[in-house]
């Protein structure tokens, strides 16, 4: 599905990214995790093409293709998805035609015909469904007013409407308490699939205990420094990101990279 | 000034008409169009033109002499270049069918691609483009249809010169009574030389049985540069008013100084939509219209109701300020706008409520738009009389810029004489969002329909006030205005 190799980024001139690896295989979950300013969110908006994110070296293949040539609507039309950390408010915008706009765009760009009104309330409604999202949500502006909760169970709606192969949920957890937390983790479980894969951007492990992922990865410095099962996730949560410093990873059994 | 009595009782004024028709003032009259300049002469020429009675040709001349003592207004956020008001010609008549183009065929084709994009119905484009009356025989059936229903209501929607000749008495009562010919200078410089414009009278308790639009008042093309407006609601009458449309109509006038007046008698109500989208000149600024208008309301009976919608996407300068003058108690003023500039285009625009009565109510509500390197001044009175008890007043007014040329300025103006008062403003500017844009880009939607999606959700509680298929269509209007203002 993913493969970058050697990945450098800088942002405002400051490298941020400094060889960057990371292979994600059709279907995975992969979790990254790591302190403050490794460069987490700066790996979801190098991937999907957020001007001000500088590529200085290195590449990412996504499905084959070079991510990097693509504009960022390219990159959305192509089955990338990025769940924002911070979802913005755009006033005035009906979260409905807001996401049918999106929806239609991408649609066209793969050749496919675009939905009337009607086609896709009936798809907004088994969605909504599938993920307890109330339909008020949908007749008001594009997350104005959301509560923390609201927001990021739009992110995953989203998500689920417009169905991408990649998707990357940046600290889809902060800012929830435990039971957004569990309804949202519910909505990403039941959007697994076999040709979806998706990287949870975290910070903490509790996010991991309702969505297991398949490999950890430990993000520090720009670099990948380790990975490994769900296990490195807790055992990061029990010593801290300092014990990675000490070099307590040695004792488990991941790899390590240099 | 000195306290000089002016020379203006009515037997010199008189003796002044006749000594000009002597020296030969009538044999131009048949003529199409006076030569450049303007001077008293002038005035007389398109008063005797008219064939309008004698005491308009008196409130013209009037107008015209207060104008030479007023100098042009200077602390508007516009750049101008001086205007030269000795080179523009005050009076041309319609042109004849023969100097029109006589199919689409003939028409600039930039401007019927832009009639595509705004979806202007084909019948419709002929009209606009100017082409040769008889060709567009849609409109005129249109037209008729509609004066006959109207004239049963009682309802009295014509030109200005017709309602001078038909009904002289009302236009006589109530002309200058909102906007005085010595208000300013440019309405000076209208009450003056005005050429045409609307008249509307709705009787005592009608409701007007539909929206009046300029669209269909067939002729109203080629009201010219000086257009004047009066709209009269007696009691308890109701009525809506178009202005405008959103395609761009073919105009020849640099210079553009209309006047507006609105009376709402007891209990009436006013609803006037503007959209205006004459030439804004070239990307480059080249060219343009040059919009200063004069737009007043006066609530003169108690509780009537003004409200002023516009969309302002035209013009190279704006300069308005719709009005509502709050005499009559618990009488209510409303003001939305949405004023767009793009390339060099500039717009000072805003409003005026003046509360006079006891609880009287007004609410603002004003969206800017910038892009390219267009400038764009909202500029607003809240005046509270010391009479004005429990007046209230709510002002938003949101600025959004696109790009990094533009400017957005906001400049209110408060005056509270009344202790009772309750006054309320609110203000923001945003740049349009980096962050919105890449979220609707991330989703896939490209950066044209991101930009207007999200202008169009900034505008949406002033589209709200427009009637339904003008909601429409101004949203239209402002992607069309918007076009490679991003990227």
């Amino acid at each position: 599905m993913l493969e970058i190799r050697n990945l450098h980024a800088t942002v405002g001139g400051k490298p941020i990214l400094k060889g960057l690896n990371l292979e994600i295989a059709d279907g995975e979950i992969h979790a990254i995790m790591g302190p403050n300013g490794a460069g987490k969110s700066t790996l979801g908006n190098v991937i999907a093409g957020r001007d001000g994110y500088e590529v200085t070296a290195g590449e990412v293949i996504y499905r084959g293709k070079n991510l990097l040539e693509l504009e960022p609507e390219e990159r959305a039309c192509e089955g990338v998805f990025l769940a924002f950390q911070y979802p913005v408010e755009i006033p005035g915008v009906n979260n409905t035609y807001f996401l049918r706009a999106a929806l239609n765009a991408q649609r066209k760009y793969r050749g496919e015909s675009e939905l009337d009104s009607m086609q896709f309330l009936k798809l907004v409604r088994e969605k909504l469904q599938i993920l307890h999202i109330s339909d008020d949500l949908m007749h008001r502006a594009v997350n104005e007013g959301f509560s923390g909760g609201e927001k990021k169970r739009n992110e995953i709606f989203q998500m689920a409407v417009l169905q991408p192969s990649l998707a990357i949920l940046d600290e889809t957890d902060s800012g929830l308490d435990i039971d957004a937390l569990r309804l949202v983790a519910e909505g990403v479980n039941r959007l697994r699939s076999e040709d979806r894969s998706i990287i949870v951007i975290t910070h903490y492990q509790r996010l991991l205990d309702h969505i297991v992922p398949d490999v950890v990865h430990v993000l520090a410095d720009g670099k990948i420094v380790a990975s490994g099962d769900a296990k490195l996730a807790l055992k990061l949560e029990e010593e801290g990101y300092t014990w990675l410093e000490q070099g307590g990873i040695q004792a488990l059994n991941v790899e390590i990279r240099a | 000034m000195s306290n000089e009595p002016r020379t203006q009782d009515s037997t010199s004024v008189d003796h002044f008409v006749q000594q000009k028709y002597r020296h030969g003032f009538v044999t131009d009259i048949e003529s199409e169009t006076v030569p450049p300049g303007l001077n008293e002469d002038v005035v007389r020429w398109i008063s005797a033109r008219k064939e309008e009675p004698e005491w308009l040709l008196e409130w013209r001349l009037e107008a015209y002499r207060r104008w030479l003592d007023m100098t042009q207004p200077d602390w508007a956020h516009l750049n101008i270049e001086p205007i030269d008001l000795q080179a523009i010609s005050y009076f041309s008549a319609p042109k004849s069918d023969k100097d029109r183009p006589q199919s689409l065929d003939d028409v600039d084709p930039k401007l019927l691609e832009t009639y595509d994009k705004l979806g202007v119905p084909l019948h419709e484009r002929a009209r606009l483009a100017g082409v040769a009356v008889d060709a567009v025989f849609d409109s005129v059936s249109v037209g008729t249809t509609f004066r006959k229903e109207l004239k049963k209501a009682g309802v009295i929607f014509c030109s200005f010169s017709e309602a001078v000749k038909d009904y002289p008495e009302l236009v006589r009562k109530y002309l200058g009574t909102v906007v005085p010919p010595r208000d300013n200078y440019f309405a000076a410089l209208n009450s003056a030389v005005f050429s045409d414009g609307s008249f509307v009278f709705i009787p005592k308790g009608v409701r007007c049985p539909m929206e009046l639009s300029t669209y269909f008042r067939i002729n109203a093309a080629e009201t010219g540069q000086f257009e004047r407006t009066l709209i009269v609601a007696e009691d308890s009458s109701h009525v809506s008013y178009l202005e405008g449309c959103t395609a761009p109509m073919r105009d020849e006038n640099q210079l553009h100084a209309a006047v507006v007046e609105l009376v709402a008698l007891e209990n009436a109500e006013i609803k006037y939509s503007t959209v205006q989208n004459w030439y804004p000149g070239d990307e480059n600024g080249i060219g343009g219209i040059y919009n200063f208008v004069t737009k007043r309301g006066d609530c003169r009976g108690d509780r009537s109701k003004i409200s002023w919608t516009q969309v302002e996407t035209g013009s190279a300068i704006t300069w308005k300020y719709p009005s509502c003058v709050l005499r009559g108690e618990r009488s209510v003023g409303e003001f939305y706008s949405v004023a767009l500039t793009n390339n060099y285009q500039q717009a000072d625009t805003g409003t005026k409520m003046i509360h006079i009565g006891r609880n009287t109510r007004s609410k603002i509500i004003s969206k800017g738009i910038s892009a390219g390197r267009g400038q764009n001044a909202y500029r607003g009175l809240v005046r509270i009389a010391k009479k004005a008890e429990n007046a209230r007043n709510y002002t938003q007014c949101d600025s959004m810029l696109i790009g990094k040329g533009c400017g957005a300025h906001t400049f209110p103006y408060i005056e509270v004489g009344n202790p009772t008062a309750q006054v309320e403003h609110e203000a923001t500017t945003s740049r349009i969002g980096e962050d919105q844009l890449f979220y609707c880009l991330q989703r896939g939607i490209s950066e044209e329909d991101a930009v207007s999606m999200i202008v169009d959700g900034f505008c949406k509680q002033v589209f709200r006030e427009l009637p339904m298929e003008f909601a429409v269509e101004a949203k239209a209007l402002l992607e069309v205005s918007l076009e490679g203002a991003v990227g």
